[in-house]
């Protein structure tokens, strides 16, 4: 298959058309313009709809309601606009919505910086929204899962009635790189007979809802929603792992730091370090089992989790899943600025010979 | 011409709207009786003298009245 | 035997949970019979606030989509330009429109968003126990201006059909009572006439219709009426305050 050079943003945007997305709706935040950008001119070439929204509450609230009445729905934004967004996914949730969410996170907090950043994994997996709801985060590291992930995440939307963040950040949206237009893998899916599609002959009305003002019928409700989430812990979780089998370090990253990793494995093995990398994909269903399993193996001396944050956030589900069997230690930086080479090499080192 | 008018008792808050809207002023609240909301609900006094106008109906926010007329 | 009136289609079965005399249930079944008389309740999709007629979904036969405060009109967007040929319409009351969703039904008439928006203005906060409202008028009391509103405090109270009027998108707005039954027929004419206007596409229309709050004003409905005509027509005058839908193709 032929590979063709692309900008994320773009990329992203063509993925979305390439899925059936029948709508978007957008604000623009750098650094995902081109996303809304690209699709303000191709939307409408495919007989789709594009609107600017007068700001990422409002967009968030249109995708709400093409969503309710049946409509693929994706909007995207970046961190501060995605904060914007948290009334709107956990209304989302609350009304068993599906809908693409896509992020390219920038360094924060407040404004912060428009450079790339890792800042917002607490924001996308234990929701920046009120209320016990989840939202499917998949972590691409590369163009080419971008694309898949946002083609995917129409799918994983549309089966489970649940909205699904992409979680990119600015690197992924800015840089480009070749990629292929492949076929994602599709699912079967279920009709939207719950849809406010207005009635056309049904003998009853569909309402779009998320307000459960009796206790006992919220309660039941909240039961429900678990029993979803528990399924797609079930059967959406991924990973990917790269030299694990004799690690003795074992690094934890995600997204595009984790590309950096690979070169830092290079330069550890040779220095004489079994150094592996665990690279969580989904991060909520987050990959405890296997991470847990792993560190568990008597050739992992010690962890260390890497992220483009300053202390840290996926680093407490790491921590959760390792459950206490090895130390681990971290290396981060915020505001735009990306962990190096050397900066892992060396900290890859510390951590082995703390755990001594 | 015969008006029917039916007024849903128990589903009637007392509000008064339709009382005051009646051109022949025959809608009045019953307080001789008490129903199932703890209001005292509104019915026509006397039906000969209705016209079918329905302004009661019209008004009425719970939309408790019927109006027929022969 | 003929039937002079009974309830609409329109609305369901379920009991209003209004108090009494409150004008939400009147102008929920104009709303339900102009769509259901201009035949387009199989189609219609509405979009219902939070306030008092947060459960408005219980209470229309069509379709109904619930919105976050004041994002109704997002949210009817969405749905009117994914489904461009059904009615579509958002209920709102003025703090859902006029103060957290501000922007967003500024934008839609902006836009010229081809849906219609039902205005329940009774210068106060209902639902949430009488606070006030952008709609509340100079002198008069709420819980937050318990000693009445003052422009030195929070400034002129806003009148929406004249602001939204500005904005070329915003085809129709007219600004009705349902104090009486002379009051009431103008207002379902405007509704209906809203309806009918997006049916043909021509815009983004508005019905602002100034209401009665008499468990939060602190009156009996009728007494509440007479308020409302006392106090808030002088404010918001009533009648057509733009239509330039003649003039769309």
């Amino acid at each position: 298959m032929e590979k063709e050079l692309w900008k994320g943003n773009e990329a992203i945007a063509e993925a979305a058309i390439r899925a059936g997305c029948d709508c978007f709706f957008g604000y623009p935040i750098t650094p995902q313009s081109e996303v809304p950008e690209y699709l303000s001119l191709h939307m409408p070439q495919h007989g789709k709809i594009f609107v600017q929204a007068e700001s990422e509450v409002a967009a968030i609230n249109m995708v709400y309601g093409a969503a309710g009445s049946g409509m693929r729905a994706m909007t995207s934004s970046s961190s501060p606009g995605v904060s914007l967004k948290q009334e709107g996914i956990t209304y989302l949730a609350g009304a068993e919505l599906p809908a693409v969410i896509v992020n390219c996170m920038r360094g924060g907090p407040g404004l912060g910086t428009i450079q790339p950043a890792q800042g917002d994994y607490f924001q996308a997996t234990r929701g920046g929204g009120n209320g016990d709801y989840r939202t499917v985060v998949l972590a691409p590291a590369n163009i080419q899962e971008a694309v898949d992930f946002v083609q995917e995440a129409f799918d994983i939307a549309d089966q489970y009635r649940n909205p699904v963040l992409v979680l990119a950040d600015g690197l992924i949206g800015q840089m480009m790189e070749p990629i292929e237009w492949h076929d994602v893998s599709k699912r079967q899916l279920p009709a939207k007979d719950w849809a406010a599609t207005g009635r056309k002959g049904r003998d009853h009305h569909n309402i779009i809802n998320s307000l459960y003002i009796d206790p006992n019928e919220c309660d039941d409700f909240n039961s429900h929603l678990a029993k979803k989430y528990q399924l797609i812990k079930e059967n959406e979780v991924r990973w990917d792992t790269k030299d694990t089998e004799d690690a003795e370090l074992l690094i934890t990253a995600y997204g595009t730091p984790a590309r950096i990793v690979l070169t830092a494995l290079e330069q550890l093995r040779a220095a004489g370090i079994k150094a592996g990398l665990f690279r969580p994909i989904s991060l909520w269903p987050f990959p405890e089992k296997p991470l847990h399993d792993l560190a568990g193996q008597s050739h992992i001396k010690a962890i260390l989790d890497v992220e483009m944050s300053i202390d840290g956030q996926m680093i407490d589900d790491v921590r959760l899943s390792v459950e206490g069997q090895k130390p681990i230690s971290y290396l981060g930086h915020a505001g735009g600025v990306i962990p190096t080479v050397e900066e892992m090499v060396e900290a890859g080192k510390k951590a082995l010979k703390e755990a001594e | 011409m015969t008006a029917k008018v039916t007024f849903d008792r128990d589903r009637c808050k007392g509000c008064e709207l339709c009382v005051s809207v009646c051109p022949k002023h025959i809608v009045a609240i019953d307080m001789e009786s008490i129903n199932r909301k703890g209001y005292h609900p509104a019915g026509v006094t006397d039906i000969t003298l209705c016209i079918a106008c329905a302004s009661c109906a019209k008004i009425c926010p719970d939309s408790i009245i019927t109006v027929e007329k022969f | 035997m003929a039937v002079v009136y009974q309830k609409s289609k329109g609305l369901t079965d379920n009991e209003l949970h209004y108090c009494p005399g409150c004008n939400h249930g009147i102008v929920h079944k104009l709303v339900a019979e102009s769509l259901e008389e201009l035949g387009l309740l199989d189609d219609a999709i509405g979009v219902c606030p939070v306030g008092c007629s947060v459960f408005a979904y219980n209470y229309f036969s069509c379709d109904m989509q619930e919105a976050a405060h004041g994002r109704a009109p997002a949210v009817a967007t969405g749905i009117k330009r994914t489904h461009p040929t059904q009615p579509v319409f958002t209920y709102q009351g003025d703090g859902d429109l006029a103060s957290i969703g501000a922007a967003e039904i500024v934008h839609a008439a902006m836009r010229g968003e081809k849906f219609t928006t039902i205005f329940i203005n009774n210068a106060i906060y209902g639902m949430t126990g009488g606070q006030m409202a952008p709609t509340t008028l100079i002198g008069q009391k709420a819980t937050t201006c318990p000693l009445g509103r003052t422009q030195e405090q929070a400034g002129m109270p806003i009148r929406v059909s004249e602001l939204l009027s500005t904005l070329d998108g915003c085809v129709y707005a007219e600004r009705v009572c349902v104090t009486d039954v002379a009051n009431l027929n103008k207002a379902k004419k405007a509704i209906k006439k809203a309806f009918q206007l997006q049916m043909e596409g021509k815009g983004f229309t508005f019905v602002e219709v100034l209401s009665t709050c008499p468990t939060n004003w602190g009156m009996t409905p009728l007494k509440s009426i007479e308020w409302l005509k006392e106090n808030m027509i002088p404010y918001y005058p009533l009648g057509v305050v733009k239509d330039t839908s003649a003039e769309v193709k």
